[in-house]
């Protein structure tokens, strides 16, 4: 099957129900996007689809074919996303294993919403475990990256 | 990187430089007690550690730390390299960590064996970091004055250079003249008042390869022909596999082997994918181990019945029973906290390679020393043969730390019968109901108050599993036979220090349930008793609670220092939104002392912690960012557990297996928190563990003003 991943084309060879999550890992060496339950319950391999967030440990490989896919590998060339340099900034990591998760799902939210509230943080990170605690970083973070966003844009 | 089959150290840092780019300062300070423990911590190393450590410079410049411990989150990627580059005056910007390998020079300073636990990093380095960066500048200096034809005494060090007059040498190009130059015997250390690197907040050095995904975890480790297995393991603790029946997991595309290991069967493939499906596949029969009846009502119901029963005495001062049976005013109460998962996002996972004449593992682990020896029993060959690769850990919290080397040693059996590098990797079921929990405990208390309202009798029992019986480190025991980590918090109590009749027993029940530390181990329930019955009691007495603690740790000056510190920045006394409360909390741990203040509120029956202000004093802040990073870590790891935590068994079974089913912190119920430092010249203590304690009980006493009804379970159930 044919799967386009951060701008490259990959033909894999995966059955159709096997996880975007594992044809990833495991199959394409893209090893930023974390296993951490699942059941999509954490969020630690959370990548974009076609622009949108998905859980890829409950997105079949099939699901993702013809469509194009962004891991952590591929949001920015060179770490500079804005959701990438405001946790630089506000050291938001600790032992870092489900950031790749809540970056992702960070810059899905400010795409879709440039100036986010506490509560639309809440709201849009609450499927993202961290087990370190980062969150209130996290928030602080979000904040601090919508920011950047919109002063790059102007 | 790989050890040599026998190597004295300083061979052994010229080999490791070799395999590295750049050339190589290698420090080899002499012991001045007592060498490293070969096997594990069976005995503990007397007072002062051998001080050698290591570090590279390169011909570019660049600086090398190598860990002798293991990142897992708690900030010593940066911290460590900060007390070298204090003594070495570096370039900050030059600075590149790595972990050390597992070898005996990494021990850590007190343990004897190289492990990763207690908060102990930064105080088992601080002397052992310093002296390596003081000997180094040492080295610098004195190859520098050579090339120039200048006394030592002429030159000073800056930004990772000499300097001496007009002249201006980096210490890339001084780095293989210093390399050859015999290291001094002693070296002086800084006056902390010309410090410019300890104390100042600094960023994580690890932060651009945790933000662009490339940092490498174990469960990230590749390389060619490498397999992937998971392990079908019994349903029930200790029970054993009988009989197989692996036809249909065979046919599964992508399974290349199942093999039979002592833990049961493991499933060996290409990718993760197809092993899960092949165990899925398999059909096993097991033979019921002891754990097969175990069910935790029935254990706490035999706990409740084993606290009336005479325990093993933790601490004893006057007749507690008698004064407590004769006294006006008691408060009886029982406490029970539940079996816990750590639940570190990544779920366990080791990676082995076996060769004839070596092993090389790749694993995230708190446990290097046992993990090594481990490893070598299970594949026939020496610890020196078994090479160690510490990757970053997705978390630790004291799960991959296990005496037991439980997930290494499975993983070197899976290989050595696949006859193949396989990487075992645990799924998040597996990790959560493989065992190793934080022990449930309960404590039944009498304590009896004065007129004045302070304790005049304590009565205390307790009883769970001790952690440590059965490991080496039961050594540690004495004659009474009591685990200090099952009692640590109420037996060494400051609350205790002035009641004249107080007992502290213990009993230790046993059973199939494998149990560990977890974060702040025996403070994980002690901190919660003593901080919640202390709030109790000061609410009987009609004292507020502040002032209540201040009357009890009268000559106690660190405790009061952050009780005081919190108060008066969570405007304790002061007026707040309705519907809400606040509760504090003061306990010591691991060398450092933290108060908290959590302001709490009930929302459609659940509970609402708005803000958390907490205090610590952890003696000398080497990186003040770390410390206010961990208290905030802590807290949500507390408060997770409290509002939420609890591992539950069945007809032996364990009835929790993922995030749905064993809830942890997530965003929206995160605190605001501040945290203070107090400003101290005391040796560092810990603060990986410290933030944990308080927590429970600080939201617990906010309850209880909220609503007056007293809460002794975790986790908290308010209605």
């Amino acid at each position: 099957m044919k799967l386009s991943v951060n701008g490259t084309e990959h033909e894999v060879d995966a059955p159709a129900d096997m996880p975007l999550l594992w044809v990833l890992r495991d199959l394409l060496g893209l090893t930023g996007t974390k296993y951490g339950c699942g059941i999509a319950q954490c969020g630690a391999c959370l990548v974009h689809v076609d622009g949108r967030p998905r859980k890829s440990c409950m997105t079949t490989a099939a699901f993702a074919e013809g469509k194009s896919v962004t891991t952590i590998e591929g949001l920015s060339k060179d770490g500079g996303h804005p959701v990438q340099r405001a946790w630089s900034e506000l050291d938001v990591v600790q032992c870092g294993y489900c950031q790749s998760g809540q970056i992702m799902a960070a810059a899905s939210l400010i795409a879709a919403n440039p100036r986010p509230t506490d509560a639309d943080i809440d709201t849009a990170l609450e499927g993202q475990i961290c087990r370190c605690g980062t969150y209130p970083r996290i928030r602080a973070a979000v904040h601090r990256a919508a920011e950047l966003s919109r002063e790059s844009q102007s | 990187m790989s050890a040599p089959a026998d190597p004295t150290r300083r061979e052994f840092l010229r080999k490791a430089a070799l395999s590295a780019t750049g050339l190589v300062i290698a420090f080899h300070v002499p012991a001045r007690r007592r060498a490293w423990a070969a096997e594990p911590a069976v005995s503990k190393p007397a007072a002062l550690p051998p001080a050698n450590a290591f570090l590279r410079i390169g011909t570019d410049d660049t600086v090398t730390v190598l860990l002798a411990h293991s990142e897992m989150g708690q900030g010593i990627w940066t911290s460590l390299p900060m007390l070298i580059a204090e003594e070495l005056d570096a370039d900050w910007s030059k600075i590149r960590v790595e972990h050390a390998p597992a070898a005996p020079a990494y021990a850590h300073t007190v343990w004897g064996i190289q492990a990763t636990g207690g908060s102990t990093t930064t105080s088992s380095e601080f002397d052992r970091y310093r002296q390596v960066g003081a000997t180094a500048r040492v080295l610098l200096v004195q190859a520098a004055a050579q090339r120039l034809g200048v006394a030592p005494s002429t030159c000073r060090t800056e930004n990772g250079a000499v300097v001496a007059g007009e002249r201006r040498l980096r210490y890339g190009e001084l780095a293989a003249e210093a390399a050859a130059l015999t290291a001094p015997e002693a070296v002086t250390l800084k006056d902390p008042k010309d410090w410019k690197v300890i104390g100042q907040p600094t960023r994580r050095l690890d932060t651009p390869e945790k933000v662009d995904g490339s940092a490498v975890f174990g469960l990230d480790v590749r390389f060619d022909g490498l397999l992937t297995a998971v392990v079908a393991r019994s349903p029930t603790f200790g029970g054993r596999m009988k009989s197989f029946d692996d036809t249909a997991a065979r046919t599964v595309p992508g399974v290349r082997k199942v093999v039979a290991v002592p833990s049961g069967v493991a499933v060996v493939a290409d990718h993760f994918w197809a092993a899960e499906a092949g165990r899925e596949a398999l059909e096993i029969e097991w033979e019921p181990g002891p754990g097969t009846p175990l069910d935790s009502t029935a254990l706490l119901a035999e706990f409740r019945r084993l606290a009336d029963q005479p325990g093993r005495i933790a601490a004893s001062t006057g007749d507690a029973p008698a004064a407590v049976a004769g006294a006006k005013r008691t408060i009886a109460a029982d406490y029970v906290v539940p079996f816990l998962a750590h639940a570190a996002m990544e779920p366990l996972n080791c990676t082995v390679r076996l060769g004839p004449q070596n092993c090389e593992i790749w694993t995230g682990t708190q446990f290097q020393t046992s993990d090594q020896q481990a490893a070598a029993r299970i594949a026939g060959l020496k610890p020196e043969q078994v090479t160690l690769h510490t990757t970053f850990l997705g978390g630790g919290f004291g799960r991959r730390a296990t005496p037991t080397s439980d997930f290494v040693s499975e993983a070197v059996h899976v290989a050595k019968a696949a006859g193949a590098p396989v990487k075992t990797v645990w799924t998040r079921e597996d990790d959560m109901r493989g065992g190793y929990y934080r022990p449930m405990y309960l404590h039944r208390v009498r304590v009896a108050q004065g007129d004045d309202g302070l304790p005049t009798a304590w009565d205390h029992v307790i009883v769970g599993q001790s952690i440590l019986a059965g490991t080496p480190f039961a050594s540690e025991f004495g004659a009474s036979g009591v685990d200090p980590s099952s009692v640590e918090g109420t037996s060494d109590s400051p609350y205790l220090k002035n009641v004249p009749n107080h007992r502290v027993q213990l009993h230790d029940h046993q059973c199939a349930i494998p149990v560990l530390w977890w974060r702040s181990v025996g403070h994980s329930h002690t901190a919660f008793v003593m901080e919640t019955l202390v709030d109790e009691l000061a609410h009987a007495a009609g004292v507020d609670a502040v002032a209540y603690r201040r009357r009890l740790l009268a000559g106690h000056p660190r405790h009061l220092g952050v009780l005081e510190l919190a108060a008066q920045k969570s405007g304790w006394g002061g007026p707040l939104p309705a519907g809400r409360a606040r509760g504090i909390a003061v306990h010591e741990s691991f060398g450092s002392y933290v108060a908290q203040v959590a302001e709490v509120s009930l929302e459609a029956g659940r509970i609402r912690v708005h803000r958390v202000t907490c205090a610590i004093d952890c003696g000398i802040a080497v990186n003040p960012l770390t410390i206010e990073a961990q208290m905030e870590s802590g807290i949500a790891f507390g408060l997770g557990a409290a509002l939420h935590g609890a591992i539950t068994f069945k007809d032996g079974r364990v009835q929790q297996s993922n995030f749905d089913d064993y809830p942890v912190l997530r965003l929206p119920e995160m605190p605001a928190v501040d945290v203070h430092i107090v400003p101290s010249t005391a040796r560092p203590g810990g603060v990986g563990e410290p933030g944990t304690p308080p927590i429970a009980p600080a939201v617990a006493n906010a309850l209880a003003a909220l609503t007056g009804r007293r809460l002794r379970e975790l986790p908290l159930r308010p209605a």
